[in-house]
């Protein structure tokens, strides 16, 4: 039974609607993948028993004809959603033991189409970080190895537990949360697929805030087909996120296999960096051939404030970081170390709670937020973040969806990297513009780097037109015929 | 721009962070260096640009002022660390 697990989402639906296998089955195999995967610590909490109880209530509707669009398909949640009477820490200290009363949005729909859970996804700490190295209960392992070299790699971050399950074949699909690039940056490490919607497209309730006006929830699977469906599911206005948007969502999997003939596919100049891997640059001039024998045009396009938008995110997300983060005082959820004061009680209970990357954040946010620096710094970095979205709204007048790398290197080891925190920063140069500008973006696994490690490329759309991000981006997928797999399969190493 | 200890201290203080002063000095390293890559933002010319308020491009809804949720206070006290009489508790604050 365990070929269950390599069957995509759409895979799973179809056997499960020809009833070559039950809910049950196919459940019982991901939390048997799931319990296999743990040498990754990609799950902080695993809901076995929760999962099953769903499967059947999925065979039973499957038996009266009556499925719904995700009716047993298990999922990995990163633990930045609550859900309700299952703990959610955010992979922080000062959360630990919170049990959610209530459920996110964005689950509630995934359980609303008859998804069950698997169990709660390791991450960086508050989604703080690019390589999942922040979380305060470890660091998660990828399940892919250097060609030759047995070091442990990074899966990226924020969603790096939801990434590494999805490739290891320990999850169907995942969800995951992006601020700059937490799930795009990941899903190219992982060699799986990212989605990050338009800001305003999934609500954001209930999803432990980092970045009010960047934070993104959105799908991470291993086909492009996959990641429509799961959209399509988690998408819609929620009266409770007066953000979300209040559009029709479209059916994104009709979407999809259109073929792109006739599109126009931007090429910023100024993502091309000094210094930048030559595979990259290979990886991204394969994808421009790709995209012109599929009968699209390309355009070469100009963004020239992308280089100011990494200084810019880095005073926009610490700010609203400080902010949001000012909720964790001891007093009424999560950690408390006493003080002989209330105001020591704050301090020490903030000093326990938080790890380093996080207090660094808040430090930088309550700087840059403090009585004279504002204009010098935030009210710059905003005034940077409307000119960068300027660019976009003009490059998208002369093409349809950008093609961009998603990062600008394969996964990295454990340990490298961490003592420079811009040398980190600096993994989502191509994915922190998307945020800024709200847009939508994908990244699709498309080649291996020189070591044998996935490589992504990245699709951006206009504002809410997530359908052609995907129809690019399938048109990537059947291009790439991306078919390697990690060295860690749950359940078969 | 660098930031002295002090500033550290200053700033862990309005943010409610108790720092050691050992690491108050190592944080200044740390910070002032990030500062200082930011510092590039000034070479970009913003005057008369406006800041961006809303990404989205939408107006905040309006709705009823309407009572549509409420009455959980048990519910709401179940994940304080301390609870007394159904409220939160906290140090005592006036003597």
């Amino acid at each position: 039974m365990s070929d269950l697990t390599d069957l995509s989402i759409a895979g799973a639906r179809d056997g499960l609607t020809r009833k070559d296998f039950t809910a049950r089955e196919l459940t019982q195999a991901y939390v048997a993948a799931a319990a296999a995967a743990r040498p990754l610590n990609a799950f902080l909490v695993e809901t076995p028993e929760r999962a099953l109880a769903a499967a059947k209530a999925s065979d039973e509707r499957i038996a009266k004809g009556k499925a719904l669009p995700l009716d047993g398909i298990p999922l990995a949640i990163k633990d930045l959603f609550c859900t309700e009477g299952i703990e959610t820490t955010a992979a922080s200290k000062i959360l630990k033991g919170f049990l959610p009363v209530y459920e996110s949005t964005v689950t509630a729909k995934l359980w609303a189409h008859g998804a069950n859970m698997l169990g709660k996804t390791n991450l960086d700490e508050f989604a703080m970080g690019s390589a999942n190295v922040t979380s305060a209960y470890g660091n998660v392992e990828s399940p892919w190895r250097r060609a030759g070299d047995n070091r442990p790699l990074v899966p990226g971050g924020s969603s790096g537990g939801s990434a590494a399950a999805v490739a290891a074949r320990a999850a169907a699909g995942a969800i995951g949360t992006d601020t700059g690039g937490s799930i795009r940056q990941p899903a190219s490490f992982c060699g799986i697929v990212g989605l990050k919607p338009t800001y305003g497209r999934c609500s954001r309730w209930g999803i432990v805030a980092f970045a009010s006006s960047l934070d993104q929830a959105g799908p991470m699977t291993r086909s492009v087909r996959d990641a429509a469906i799961m959209l399509g599911a988690m998408s819609g206005h929620d009266p409770k996120d007066s953000t979300s948007a209040d559009l029709a969502v479209p059916d994104f999997e009709k979407a999809i296999g259109q073929g792109i003939k006739g599109m126009r596919i931007g090429i910023p100049k100024e993502y091309r960096l000094d210094g930048m891997p030559a595979e990259i640059e290979a990886l991204w001039q394969r994808g421009i051939d790709w995209i012109k024998a599929a009968g699209a045009s390309i355009v070469e396009i100009s963004l020239p404030m992308t280089q100011y938008a990494l200084a810019a995110y880095y005073i926009i997300a610490p700010a609203e970081a400080s902010s949001n983060l000012a909720r964790y005082d001891g007093v009424r959820f999560g950690l408390r170390v006493k003080g002989g004061s209330l105001n020591e009680m704050y301090e020490n209970t903030r000093a326990s709670g938080f790890g380093p990357e996080v207090r660094r954040r808040i430090l930088i946010g309550t700087y840059v937020l403090s009585a004279g620096y504002y204009d010098a710094y935030y009210l710059k970095a905003q005034q940077v973040r409307t000119l960068i979205a300027r660019d976009f709204d003009k490059a998208f007048q002369a093409c349809d969806a950008i093609l961009t790398p998603t990062a600008p290197s394969a996964a990295f080891a454990i340990g490298e990297k961490m003592d420079d925190p811009i040398a980190m920063y600096l993994n989502d140069v191509f994915t922190v513009p998307v945020n800024l500008a709200g847009l939508p973006g994908i990244s699709v696994p498309a080649g291996l780097s020189k070591d044998g490690l996935p490589l992504g490329l990245q699709i951006i759309g206009k504002a809410f037109d997530e359908a052609n991000v995907l129809r690019v981006g399938q048109a990537i997928e059947s291009a790439a015929q991306f078919t390697a797999k990690p060295a860690f399969i749950a359940g078969k190493t | 721009m660098a930031l002295d200890k002090a500033t550290v201290a200053r700033i862990a203080t309005l943010a409610r962070i108790k720092l050691p002063e050992a690491e108050c000095q190592a944080l200044a390293g740390e910070l002032s260096k990030i500062m200082d890559w930011i510092e590039q933002l000034n070479a970009v010319k913003t005057d008369g640009v406006p800041p961006m308020a809303s990404v989205a491009h939408m107006s905040l809804p309006m709705r009823e002022d309407k009572v549509t949720d409420g009455g959980e206070r048990d519910k709401i006290l179940q994940n304080a660390p301390q609870a007394e009489n159904g409220f939160f508790a906290v140090p005592k604050v006036i003597e």
